[in-house]
C-alpha cells in the first residue's frame, strides 16, 4: 500500500465524521467516538503493512514526504495516541457539556470528538517530513488544532487563559520557525534536509554563522514544542487550563512530533564536524536544564495536572539527553523507547485523572486522597503509572531511562548523568506524593460509591496497564519494532 | 524451569490472593511456611560436590542485550535463601492483628520477600537489580501507613535515600556493562564473574567506586547510614525484620557476587578509605548506639555498627574474611529480625521504648526476658551463635591479610573493631538492665503479659537456628567456602 493513503484515510475519517455528526440528531453523540475510534484503529493495522524500503524514491513526492521506518513508527504513535484521548473525551464529556454556553444536550460533543483527528492527519505528516516546508505546513495544522481544542472549554477561565496563552506563544515560536528556515535556505538554497545535508560540507566557513544562527532560531521553535527550558514557561500553565484529553493530546503526540522533527534537524546538521562541534554542547545545555527544571519545580505542586506537566518538562529533559548522545550507536532507538514508554504512562496517568476527576469534581493530589478505599483498580493503575513514571524496574518507563542513561555514559556526557540521577531521586518524591495520597490518606467522603468506568476506559487501562509491565519485562517485541 | 522460580512465584501469588481479599493472615503464614520447607528441600537437593551454580534456567528475552531471565544459586544463594524465607515466615508470624487493610500490609510483607528471594536468586544483572527495587515501594507504604512515630517523614526520606543508592548503584552497573568487551556483552553474572577472574573485564575504579557506593548506601555505609535507624524505629517489626534482616543484606551479597571477582585490584586499591569508613560504622556508630535512649533507635543503630564487620571480611578479600562475611550476613540477618520482633513485643506490651519508662520487666514477663537474652548475647557475638563463628573468621581473615611482622592498616582497623565487640556489650547489656531489672518503670504495670505465644514461637525458631549454626557453622560453610574457592 502507497503510504501516501494513510494521511489521506485519516483526514477522509475526519470529514465524514465531522459530516455524520452535522447530520446525527442524538445528543451524546457516542457514535462519533466509537466509529473515530474502529477507523483509527483499522488505519493503524494498515500501517503494519507498509514497507519502508518499498517506497519509491525517485516519486515526485519523496523531495518531501519519507515513509521510512522512524516516520511509520511515529504514525502509529500518533494514530495510537489519538485513539486513547478519543477514549478519554467519552470519559470527559460531562465536563465539556457544562462548560458550553448552550444549553443544549450535547452541544460541542462532536467537534471535540472529531478535531483530535485532524490534529492526527497533522502528526502523521510531520513523521513524514523531510522538507522544511513540509515541517512547517504539518506542524501548523497540528498547531492550530491545537489553538482550538485547548480553549475549547468556554465557560472555563482557566481554558481560555490557556488557550490565550498557547496561541500567543505558539505563534512566536512559529516566527522563529519560518526565520530559521529561510535563513537555513538562503545558505543553502535548499528546503530538504537530505539536500542541504548534502550542500552542508561543501560550504565555506563564512557561512557557518549564519547556519548556526538558523538552526539555533528552528531550536528555539522546536523548543516551545517539546517544552525544552527555556522555553517551558508557557507548559504548566497551557496543561493545567486546557480540557484533561487535550493536556494528554499534547503532552504525548505533540511531543513526541517536536522531538522526531528535532531527531532530523538535528542528524542533517551534524553531518559537519564544525557545526556538530557547536551544536551537541548547546543541546546539553539545553537537555541539562530542562531536567533540572522540569524535576525540581515539579517538587512543591500540589495540582496533579500541572505536576504531570512540570514533570512532562523533565522527561523532554531525559529524551533530549538521548538526542545529545545521538554518538552513540543505540541512541536513536533509545529515544524512540523512552517516548514509546511514555506514551504509556503518560496516557494511563491522564486517563485515570479524567477518570477521577469527573468523579471528585478536580486534579487536585487532594482530589485523590484514599482512592484506594473507594476504587482499588483505578488507584492499582495510577499506581503503575507513577512507579512507570518515576523508572522503577520492570515497568517500562524504568527501561526506557536505562537505554537512555546506557547512551550517555557510553558517550560520557557526565555531567549530565549527574544531572540525571539527581533530578531522578527528585522525580521520585514527587511521583511519590500522588502514591501518598492515593494509599496514605483518609477519603474526604469514606461511604462514596465506586467511581464507575466507562466499558471503553475500562479496556483501554487495562491494556495500558499490561502493556507497561510487558514491555518493562520483555522489552524485545517493542524493540524489534523500532527502526 | 527452575524451582527457583516457584521461591519467587509463590509469595507473589500470596500477595496477589491476599490484595484480593482471602483471610490475609493464614494464606500469607501458609505461604510463607510453604517457601520455607521449599528452600530446605532446596538447600537439601543442592549438590555440594558439584557446586556452582544449580537449579539453572534461563529464558532469553532481548538477545541483542544479552538480557535473558535467568535463575540459579550456588552456595552463597542458596544460605541467604534460606534467610530470606527463615525471616519472611518469623515476621509474618510474629505480625499482630493488623487494623488498617490488613490484606495490603501482608501483600507488602510478601512483595519485599519476593524482591528479596528474586534478587538472590537471580543469575541475570538486570533481574538482580530490578527485583530489589520491587521491594522498595512495599517499604514505603509500610512506614508510612503502619509506620510509628514520625511515619511520614521517614517513609519519604528511606525512600529517596534508597532510590538515590540504587540509581547510583545503576550506574556503576551500566558502567560494568559497557566495560565488557564488545562482542563479550553479556548480563549473566556467571560469565562477567568468568571474565573477572580472567582479568578481560576490568572496568577501573570509577566503575568500582559507584558500585561501591551504590550498595554502601543500600548497606547504610557509614557516613550514608542515617536512613537505617529512623526508618527501622518507625516501621511495624515485621516490616523491621523483613529490611533489615534480608534486604540490607542485597547490597552486601552484590558486593561479594560483583565486586569480589571483578574488582579485586581496585577492593585492595581502595581498601585504606572503606578501612576508614567501616570503622566509622563500628566506632561511631557504635558510640552513637550506646548513647540512645530508646530501644528501637538502638536495634536499628545496631544493625548499621555490625554493617562494619561485614565490611571488614570484604576488604580483607580472603577465604576466610568472605566466607566470615557470609556467615555474619546470615547470623546477623537471623539475631535483628529476633531482636525486631521482641522490640515490638515489648512495645505492645508496655507502650512504650523509652527505657526510662521500663524497667522490672523481667519479673512479669521471664519468657521474653529470657529470650531477649539470648537475642542480645547472639548480637554481641557471644561462643554458640553463629554470629561468633562469623565476626571471628573475619576478625582473622583481616588481621592475616596485613604483612607479618609489622602493624600495618588492616591489622590496626582489626585491632580497633575488635572493641566494637566490647561496645556491643555495654549497649546491650546495659539495654537488658533497663528493660528487665530493677525498679519498676512507670510503663510496667502489674498486669503486664509475658510474650504471646505466636512470637515465642517464632523468635526460638530464629535463635535455634542461631544455635545449631554457631555450633555447627560447618553446616552453612561447606556451602559458603567453594564460592570464595578461588581467592588465596
Amino acid at each position: 500500500m502507497n503510504p501516501l493513503y494513510l494521511e489521506v484515510l485519516v483526514v477522509l475519517l475526519g470529514i465524514v465524521l465531522l459530516m455524520a455528526e452535522a447530520f446525527d440528531g442524538a445528543s451524546a453523540k457516542r457514535g462519533i467516538v466509537y466509529a473515530g475510534i474502529a477507523g483509527l484503529l483499522g488505519i493503524l493495522g494498515a500501517t503494519f503493512f507498509i514497507d519502508p524500503a518499498a517506497m519509491n524514491a525517485a516519486a515526485p513526492y519523496a523531495r518531501f514526504y519519507s515513509a521510512d521506518a522512524l516516520a511509520i513508527f511515529l504514525k502509529q504513535f500518533a494514530l495510537l495516541s489519538t485513539i486513547v484521548v478519543l477514549v478519554m473525551s467519552l470519559e470527559y464529556a460531562p465536563t465539556v457539556e457544562a462548560n458550553m454556553p448552550s444549553e443544549r444536550r450535547g452541544a460541542g460533543l462532536g467537534e471535540f470528538y472529531v478535531l483530535p483527528v485532524f490534529a492526527c492527519a497533522g502528526l502523521m505528516w510531520m513523521a513524514s517530513a523531510v522538507d522544511f516546508v513540509m515541517i512547517f505546513v504539518s506542524l501548523e495544522l497540528v498547531t492550530i488544532t491545537f489553538y482550538i481544542l485547548v480553549s475549547y472549554l468556554r465557560r472555563s477561565e482557566a481554558s481560555l487563559e490557556s488557550g490565550t496563552k498557547y496561541l500567543v506563544l505558539g505563534a512566536l515560536s512559529t516566527g522563529f520557525l519560518v526565520y530559521g528556515i529561510t535563513w537555513i535556505y538562503g545558505v543553502t538554497g535548499q528546503f530538504n534536509l537530505a539536500a542541504i545535508a548534502e550542500k552542508l560540507p561543501a560550504l565555506d566557513q563564512a557561512a557557518a554563522p549564519a547556519l548556526l544562527f538558523g538552526f539555533g532560531l528552528i531550536l528555539i521553535a522546536l523548543g516551545f514544542k517539546i517544552a525544552a527550558a527555556p522555553f517551558q514557561f508557557w507548559v504548566p500553565d497551557v496543561y493545567q487550563g486546557a480540557p484533561t484529553p487535550v493536556t494528554a493530546f499534547l503532552s504525548v503526540a505533540s511531543k513526541a512530533a517536536g522531538f522526531i522533527v528535532l531527531l532530523r534537524v538535528v542528524q542533517t546538521f551534524l553531518v559537519v564536524p564544525a557545526l556538530q562541534e557547536k551544536i551537541l554542547p548547546l543541546l546539553a545545555v539545553i537537555a541539562g536544564a530542562t531536567m533540572i527544571f522540569g524535576n525540581l519545580a515539579a517538587l512543591p505542586q500540589s495540582n496533579l495536572k500541572r505536576l504531570l506537566a512540570y514533570s512532562s518538562i523533565g522527561h523532554a529533559g531525559y529524551l533530549l539527553l538521548g538526542i545529545v548522545s545521538i554518538g552513540a550507536p543505540f541512541a536513536g532507538t533509545a529515544v524512540l523507547f523512552y517516548l514509546a514508554a511514555y506514551l504509556l504512562m503518560t496516557l494511563l496517568a491522564f486517563l485515570v485523572m479524567t477518570i477521577v476527576g469527573r468523579a471528585t469534581g478536580g486534579d487536585d493530589i487532594s482530589d485523590f486522597n484514599g482512592l484506594n478505599q473507594r476504587s482499588p483498580h483505578l488507584a492499582f493503575a495510577l499506581l503503575l503509572a507513577m512507579l512507570s513514571l518515576a523508572g522503577i524496574p520492570l515497568t517500562a518507563g524504568f527501561l526506557g531511562k536505562l537505554f537512555i542513561f546506557e547512551c550517555a555514559i557510553d558517550q560520557q556526557h557526565w555531567v549530565l548523568v549527574i544531572i540525571g540521577v539527581i533530578t531522578v531521586a527528585a522525580g521520585f518524591y514527587y511521583y511519590l506524593k500522588v502514591i501518598r495520597a492515593m494509599y496514605w490518606q483518609q477519603p474526604a467522603d469514606p461511604d462514596a460509591p465506586e467511581i464507575e468506568i466507562g466499558p471503553l476506559a475500562k479496556i483501554t487501562i487495562a491494556l495500558l496497564c499490561a502493556l507497561i509491565i510487558w514491555i518493562g519485562v520483555y522489552p524485545a517485541p517493542l524493540l524489534s519494532l523500532l527502526p | 524451569m527452575s524451582p527457583l522460580l516457584s521461591l519467587i512465584l509463590i509469595p507473589l501469588v500470596t500477595a496477589a490472593f491476599c490484595m484480593a481479599g482471602a483471610a490475609p493472615r493464614r494464606i500469607s503464614l501458609f505461604g510463607a511456611g510453604a517457601n520455607l520447607l521449599l528452600s530446605l528441600y532446596l538447600l537439601a537437593s543442592y549438590n555440594l560436590e558439584i557446586g556452582g551454580f544449580q537449579f539453572v534456567s534461563e529464558n532469553t528475552l532481548f538477545p541483542a542485550y544479552g538480557l535473558s531471565f535467568s535463575l540459579g544459586a550456588d552456595g552463597l544463594s542458596m544460605v541467604l535463601l534460606l534467610l530470606a524465607t527463615l525471616v519472611t515466615f518469623a515476621a509474618i508470624w510474629v505480625a499482630p492483628p493488623v487494623e488498617k487493610s490488613p490484606g495490603m500490609f501482608y501483600a507488602c510483607l510478601l512483595f519485599i520477600s519476593a524482591g528479596a528471594i528474586g534478587a538472590f536468586a537471580s543469575i541475570d544483572l538486570f533481574f538482580f537489580y530490578a527485583f530489589h527495587e520491587l521491594a522498595l515501594i512495599p517499604t514505603f507504604l509500610l512506614i508510612g501507613i503502619w509506620g510509628s512515630g514520625e511515619r511520614q517523614r521517614i517513609a519519604w526520606k528511606v525512600t529517596i535515600y534508597l532510590a538515590f543508592g540504587s540509581f547510583i548503584l545503576l550506574l556503576g552497573l551500566i558502567g560494568l556493562w559497557l566495560a565488557v568487551p564488545e562482542g563479550l556483552r553479556t548480563l549473566d553474572i556467571r560469565l562477567l564473574q568468568q571474565l573477572g577472574y580472567a582479568g578481560i573485564l576490568a572496568p577501573g575504579p570509577a566503575v568500582y567506586l559507584l558500585i561501591l557506593f551504590g550498595f554502601g548506601i543500600l548497606i547504610a555505609l557509614f557516613p550514608f547510614h542515617t536512613w537505617a535507624p529512623e526508618a527501622y524505629a518507625s516501621a511495624p517489626a515485621s516490616a523491621a525484620m523483613l529490611h533489615a534482616g534480608v534486604l540490607k543484606k542485597f547490597g552486601l551479597y552484590g558486593l561479594l557476587r560483583l565486586a569480589v571477582p571483578i574488582f579485586p585490584e581496585e577492593i585492595q586499591q581502595f581498601a585504606h578509605l572503606v578501612l576508614v569508613l567501616l570503622l566509622g560504622n563500628i566506632l561511631y556508630v557504635g558510640f552513637v548506639t550506646i548513647a540512645q535512649k530508646r530501644l528501637d533507635l538502638m536495634l536499628g543503630y545496631s544493625s548499621v555498627m555490625h554493617m562494619g564487620y561485614a565490611f571488614l571480611g570484604f576488604v580483607a578479600l580472603n577465604q576466610l574474611g568472605l566466607g566470615g562475611m557470609s556467615l555474619m550476613m546470615f547470623a546477623h540477618g537471623l539475631t535483628v529480625a529476633a531482636l525486631f520482633a521482641l522490640c515490638g513485643e515489648i512495645n505492645r506490651r508496655t507502650g512504650t521504648l523509652e527505657f526510662r519508662e521500663l524497667g522490672g520487666l523481667g519479673g512479669l514477663a521471664p519468657k521474653l526476658g529470657l529470650l531477649f537474652g539470648f537475642a542480645a548475647m547472639a548480637s554481641v557475638g557471644l561462643p554458640g551463635f553463629a554470629t561468633f563463628a562469623g565476626e571471628i573468621m573475619i576478625f582473622f581473615g583481616a588481621f592475616a591479610r596485613g604483612t607479618v611482622g609489622s602493624f600495618d592498616w588492616f591489622q590496626t582497623a582489626t585491632a580497633l573493631a575488635l572493641w566494637g565487640v566490647v561496645i556491643s556489650a555495654v549497649y546491650m547489656l546495659r539495654a537488658y538492665r533497663s528493660i528487665f531489672w530493677g525498679a519498676r518503670g512507670s510503663a510496667v504495670k502489674d498486669d503486664t503479659d509475658d510474650i504471646s505465644s505466636g512470637v515465642r514461637w517464632a523468635v526460638i525458631l530464629l535463635i535455634a537456628v542461631l544455635l545449631l549454626t554457631g555450633f555447627r557453622p560447618g553446616l552453612l560453610l561447606d556451602y559458603l567456602n567453594p564460592v570464595f574457592a578461588a581467592l588465596p
